[in-house]
């Protein structure tokens, strides 16, 4: 099934931007160019109520158009660091800004992918994807040929009419990906995205990622606890500890792009993920050490 | 077409045709062939798949009960029940046969239809409106829930004085108690879908640029509506027995007013036939109200 929707979103994956490129010059009001977005998370903390501290003190600069993930164990505070980003998260202390701009609440610039797809099963796929350019006032026509544009690049064309109840567990994140992107964000905030997908599928949905980052140019932040996937996609891997969640290690990733599903054979990526591996297992020991004494 | 004219038109084509064309026309019969035996052991399965026996033992049922029916009725049996007071099925149907052609039967099914309509239309809207907000705030539910408690237990039939009292006609009074009927189940559905409302969605929505009517309308509703729908029958179904005690009251029109007024004028076939009509409304309208909102659930369907 992947293969022949991979093959049949090859092929579409330059014509349909170019035509919206065109839609947005002679429309003028839309950006299609992406305005990458420049995040800044200055000394956020989160303690939700009153002694549980989920991040602590974290501090760190997402380049415009860097991918960065997040990696850390199970409940280390990698997702609310990110719905700080997001705005669902007010932090106790610190701030998230935007190109400068202080994150208030959800908006449009910043597009959410979650790790249970979560469409909206009453809407059909294209509906689904033309929700955020419809909430952000374009015409049903105007939303709907954008929906079309993003679901023939994620290679999910025949399907705009379907309901999710009837797609597979891949391509309702596929969906949720074109949904997130078609208000043209600033930034894409990935939460696990791929956590509930088997293997092989896991496999085909970071490439396509990869390709779609490509495509668009855009800041992402993608928060997994994989290593091989953190290393794979991100140019920066950020390490996190376990509770106080904080920032223990900024790994650049060194690997030339376009990455081959072989790069995990390569020296540099086996060498990174050592690195890896031993923040990750000291966090994790002294993690279940400190649930041992609780 | 039978097999030999089949056998026949085969014949000529292998004289006028070249071979491979021949063959390939033998396989265009042969596999239309395949698809119509197909169809009929398609329509043979389905046929024997319609549980025939169990409608058969459900049909023989109910005639056994009619025949004892008549035959206690016919010789006026008394044990417990006094049979010489209840009409027997013959004399109902030829009841019935007479009244199916007087306009006067057909009045008082559309009162009580119409009725039905505007109790269960204001039902619909309040119920929903009041569900909704009872579901998003706190507050409001806070506020209402104790009246519905309070007032949700209260039979139909207990509301008749108080009903007649408050309201200036008998219509406005049996509409009312018909409306309460339907109203206490469509509101407890709908704060039920509201409280089952996907915060992920929410967040999903919000995210996506969507304001709070926005998401009223695209993620609370809409997820909301299969139990929504669940109290729009179960209203309908309590509709209608609150109308039948709110017609005991009223002295013009109204299925419910012809059974009763049939007891007072001694016409005990007419009770009978009134009873079945109540049933059979009742069951059609709950039936129509389940048929008219699948459409809205086509999305839970997972294959088409």
């Amino acid at each position: 099934m992947f293969q022949v929707t991979n093959q049949a979103r090859k092929p579409t994956t330059t014509a349909p931007v170019l035509e919206t490129a065109e839609m947005a010059t002679t429309k003028g009001h839309r950006h299609v160019h992406v305005d990458k977005g420049h995040i800044h998370i200055d000394n956020i903390s989160v303690v939700f109520g009153g002694n549980a501290i989920a991040v602590e003190d974290a501090t760190l600069e997402i380049k415009p158009g860097e991918f960065v993930c997040l990696l850390g164990p199970s409940g280390c505070g990698k997702s609310t660091l990110m719905n700080c980003v997001a705005g669902f998260v007010k932090p106790s202390q610190g701030e998230v800004s935007i190109d400068r701009v202080a994150v208030k609440g959800p908006g449009q610039d910043r597009g959410m992918v979650f790790q249970q797809h979560s469409l909206f099963p009453w809407k059909t796929v294209e509906h689904n994807v033309a929700f955020g350019p419809r909430m952000a006032g374009c015409s049903r026509e105007e939303a709907s040929s954008i929906a079309r544009t993003l679901l023939g690049m994620v290679g999910l064309g025949p399907y705009a009419k379907r309901y999710p109840a009837t797609l597979s567990g891949g391509m309702k994140q596929r969906v949720g990906i074109a949904r997130a992107l078609a208000n043209y964000p600033k930034v894409l905030l990935m939460d696990e995205p791929f956590g509930a997908l088997d293997a092989q599928t896991r496999h085909m949905m970071q490439e396509s990622l990869l390709d779609i980052w490509d495509e668009f140019g855009i800041t992402v932040i993608f928060v997994t606890h994989d290593i091989d996937e953190a290393i794979f996609l991100a140019d920066r891997v950020v390490v996190m500890s376990a509770s106080p969640g904080r920032l223990i290690a900024d790994i650049r990733v060194e690997l030339a792009r376009p990455r081959p599903p072989e790069i995990i054979a390569d020296e540099r990526f086996v060498e990174t993920k050592r690195r890896c591996m031993e923040l990750i297992r000291q966090e994790s020991l002294r993690a279940f050490e400190l649930k041992g004494e609780v | 077409m039978g097999e030999e004219e089949v056998a026949m038109d085969k014949q000529e084509t292998v004289k006028t045709m070249p071979a491979e064309e021949v063959t390939a026309m033998e396989a265009r019969q042969k596999s239309l062939a395949d698809l119509c035996s197909m169809r009929c052991a398609l329509a043979l399965q389905s046929l024997r798949k319609w549980p025939w026996d169990v409608y058969a033992i459900r049909l023989g049922a109910v005639i056994a009960a009619l025949v004892v029916w008549q035959l206690l009725s016919a010789n006026g049996v008394k044990f417990i029940i006094d049979f010489r007071n209840v009409p027997a099925p013959l004399d109902v149907g030829a009841q019935l046969s007479g009244l199916l052609s007087s306009s006067d039967y057909y009045k008082h099914i559309t009162v009580s239809i119409q009725r039905i309509l505007i109790a269960f239309s204001l039902a619909t809207i309040f119920g929903v409106i009041v569900g909704v907000l009872m579901g998003r705030s706190r507050l409001v539910r806070n506020i209402i829930m104790p009246y519905i408690e309070i007032v949700r237990p209260i039979p139909a039939v207990a509301w008749i004085p108080m009903a007649i009292l408050m309201f200036p006609t008998e219509e406005s009074s049996i509409i009312f108690i018909t409306y309460l009927g339907a109203f206490f189940p469509i509101v407890l559905n709908t704060i039920h879908g509201v409280d089952q409302t996907d915060e992920s969605l929410v967040r999903a929505a919000r995210s996506l640029g969507a304001s709070n009517r926005a998401i009223l309308w695209h993620v609370i509703l809409p997820g909301a509506l299969p139990s929504i729908l669940a109290g729009l029958a179960i209203g309908m179904g309590v509709a209608w027995f609150s109308l039948l005690a709110g017609e005991i009251i009223s002295g013009q029109y109204g299925i419910g007013y012809f059974t009763w007024r049939s007891y007072a004028l001694v016409e005990y076939r007419n009770i009978i036939i009134g009873m079945l009509t109540i049933g059979l409304l009742g069951t059609l309208s709950t039936w129509l109200v389940m048929r008219l909102s699948r459409p809205a659930l086509r999305w839970q369907e997972v294959s088409h």
